[in-house]
């Protein structure tokens, strides 16, 4: 095998690794539980983990570029706010709320990659004062968890797309497989998407060779923040509520989720289709521990630390020797 | 005067006392009650005491360029552990089982920062990744340590860490008090702090020169951990009970904002324990101040998050020299304002 094909394949590692995990608990899984070896079981994960997988495609663009996005979690819980404070207390319908959420998710992401950008602060700070910005906003919205009525949300979450064999996808099921289409599209085949991978890859050199750098690190920003915003809105469609408590800690799952889908987190390296699999392993995590039944809901934040912990270790392994 | 890297901090802290003294006309006035000091300002020294620990561990961390956001779930975790231990015990009010917690409570602390350390240091993960695992991982274990409930614990030696009196003041800040002296003689009056100063400048020089970096940042991450446990033990022991969940809650940015407003720059290379008590000095009296004009407590976070965000601007040498710029182009015969140069080379340092 020559040198250049044994790197790549090295590359591929955490991926592969990822993916045999996926297959090992599923299967784990379906051996153990009565119950669990069925489509709609992994119709479900899409379902279920709708939010997540969108927050998370956003963070890919933001890690490929060698940067982190912390607000996601508090962006998404601020626009379930105001969705739910619109549509309830002022009585907005829906076709003109969400886009204003999403430009409001947007304007903040753009606002803090031009931060980030124009005076050289360090990404993870300026987006943990977003972060806590935005969790503030939602408290000033209402300190009460705000129920959504509205028929039009109602229909959007009670709505069921069949799917042969009696399986079926919820609407917000289809909304991400058309995110995870674009962002694919996006990195792979476009302008943007090589000066996003050129960047992470080495910033000086991308700046030498004339890309745009500052249009493309604002960019990535806005985008996570485009993305957070709609997983608020796929999240309102979930729970039907505005809550200031949703979504905590969910940062970490999506950058657990990028990393643990092959995407190296000094940038330049990755796949969003690995973020794919990153989410599906997570969700699954939350299926196992919910039909095991006896284990408390606290193990799953643990065994994603666990295991995030294990594939940072391993992508440093890899990344060194490569470099030795 | 003005110069001086504690006059501003130290000018936040007075400017935000007095404001507090037009609503509540006797803010200044301290009582000696029952052989116990009474007032608002020994209520800010005794409730901000778990941040000024916290922020202590978290200037020496960003001294090497690192950062730690495990530091609110170690609180919680460390609470949660003493209070089980506690409560657990066959006396709850013996010397023995509060000592036992404690030991417990740093040991584990220990253990936590070590990982921390390790992951950073020897594999060499970002310190934002490797410190968020436990940031978010960490608020399990304290729940899964407290089975998901607030434990109370009533024992009296427990409570003296956190709530009680000693010499008529409040036992924390005494403690909190004694850790900053301690790592203060420590640092400065050592070389500890100027290695420490050299390793956040420049990792890769120190090792050249042959300073055992590695060793170095490990150590920072293993006091940070003893710090925010420390603070963990304060807390529980004041409100006599652990929980998993809100204990420490979003102390790190506390954390983070009182080194910030203390002068330390978070790019690492200087560190300033003066100023990073300061600015937990002033960050406890805002919260005070949010309490006492009236404003609901829960927009603290609006006014913490701006205030981070401008405090980290006005370090920031870009933001410097752009300002400077614009300001020399209006009055292009004012002689020298803050040049650009001089902001720059501060950061090259």
């Amino acid at each position: 095998m020559n040198a250049t094909l044994t790197r790549r394949l090295r590359g591929q590692i955490p991926l592969l690794v990822t993916a045999l995990l996926l297959v090992t608990m599923f299967g784990a899984g379906s051996v153990s539980y009565e119950g669990f070896f069925s489509g709609q079981v992994l119709l479900n994960l899409l379902i279920d983990n709708a939010f997540l997988l969108v927050v998370a495609v956003g963070m890919t663009f933001v890690i490929l570029t060698g940067g982190i996005d912390l607000s996601v979690g508090a962006v998404l819980a601020l626009s379930t706010m105001v969705s739910a404070s619109l549509v309830e207390h002022h009585h907005w319908p829906m076709f003109a709320v969400i886009p204003l959420v999403l430009v409001i998710g947007t304007a903040g992401g753009w606002l803090m990659g031009w931060i980030i950008h124009t005076f050289e602060i360090q990404p993870f700070i300026v987006t943990l004062a977003g972060m806590f910005l935005a969790r503030g906003l939602c408290y000033t919205i209402s300190v009460e968890s705000i129920s959504i009525t509205d028929p039009t949300y109602t229909s959007m979450a009670q709505t069921r797309i069949p799917l042969p064999g009696g399986t079926f996808v919820s609407p917000s099921a289809v909304i991400v497989v058309l995110v995870v289409a674009a962002a694919f599209v996006v990195l792979h085949f476009t302008r943007l998407g090589r000066n996003v991978y050129a960047l992470g890859g080495n910033e000086q050199s991308a700046l030498l060779m004339g890309l745009p750098v500052a249009r493309t690190k604002i960019g990535v920003y806005a985008i996570s923040g485009l993305c957070s915003a709609l997983g608020g809105v796929l999240l309102t469609f979930y729970t039907l509520s505005g809550n200031s408590l949703h979504a905590v800690g969910l940062e970490l799952d999506a950058i657990a989720a990028v990393v643990i889908g092959g995407t190296l987190l000094t940038g330049g390296t990755g796949y969003v289709l690995g973020t794919v699999l990153g989410v599906l392993v997570l969700g699954l995590i939350q299926t196992v521990i919910s039909f095991q039944g006896t284990l408390s809901s606290w193990w799953t934040r643990i065994v994603i630390g666990a295991l995030l912990f294990v594939f940072i270790v391993l992508q440093r392994l890899i990344t060194t020797r490569r470099r030795a | 005067m003005t110069r001086h890297r504690l006059f501003w901090p130290a000018t936040m802290l007075l400017v935000l006392l007095l404001a507090n003294v037009a609503f509540t006309p006797d803010f200044f006035a301290i009582r000696l009650k029952d052989g116990h000091l009474y007032g608002s300002l020994i209520d800010i020294l005794h409730f901000g005491a778990p941040l000024i620990l916290v922020a202590l561990g978290m200037t020496l961390v960003i001294a090497t360029g690192g950062i730690d956001l495990s530091v609110g779930s170690t609180v919680a975790i460390a609470g949660a552990l003493a209070c089980l231990h506690i409560s657990q015990a066959a006396d709850p009010a013996s010397a023995g089982a509060v000592a036992g917690a404690v030991v417990l409570a740093l040991a584990v602390a220990l253990v936590l920062g070590l990982v921390n350390g390790l992951l950073v240091s020897r594999v060499g993960v970002q310190p934002i990744i490797a410190t968020l695992i436990l940031m978010v991982a960490g608020r399990g274990v304290a729940q899964l340590i407290t089975d998901g409930q607030i434990i109370t614990v009533t024992s009296g030696p427990y409570r003296l860490i956190g709530g009680g009196y000693w010499l008529t003041a409040p036992f924390a800040v005494l403690l909190a008090g004694a850790m900053v002296l301690v790592t203060a003689v420590l640092t400065r009056s050592t070389a500890l702090g100027m290695l420490l100063e050299s390793v956040g400048g420049n990792p890769l020089a120190s090792r050249l020169v042959g300073i055992r970096a590695q060793r170095l940042i490990a150590l920072v991450y293993v006091f940070s951990a003893l710090c925010a446990a420390v603070a963990g033990l304060m807390i529980s022991s004041n409100v006599s009970a652990a929980d998993g969940n809100n204990a420490g809650l979003w102390i790190e940015l506390d954390a983070i904002l009182a080194v910030v407003i203390g002068g330390t720059s978070l790019n690492g290379g200087r560190f300033s324990l003066g100023g990073t008590v300061l600015g937990a000095l002033v960050i406890q009296t805002l919260s005070t101040t949010v309490y006492t004009i009236g404003v609901p407590p829960e927009t603290t976070l609006v006014f913490k998050a701006v205030v981070v965000i401008t405090v980290c601007l006005m370090q920031s040498p870009k933001f410097r020299a752009k300002s400077a710029r614009k300001r020399r182009s209006r009055s292009s015969n004012d002689s020298r304002p803050e040049s650009a140069a001089p902001a720059n080379l501060e950061v090259g340092a």
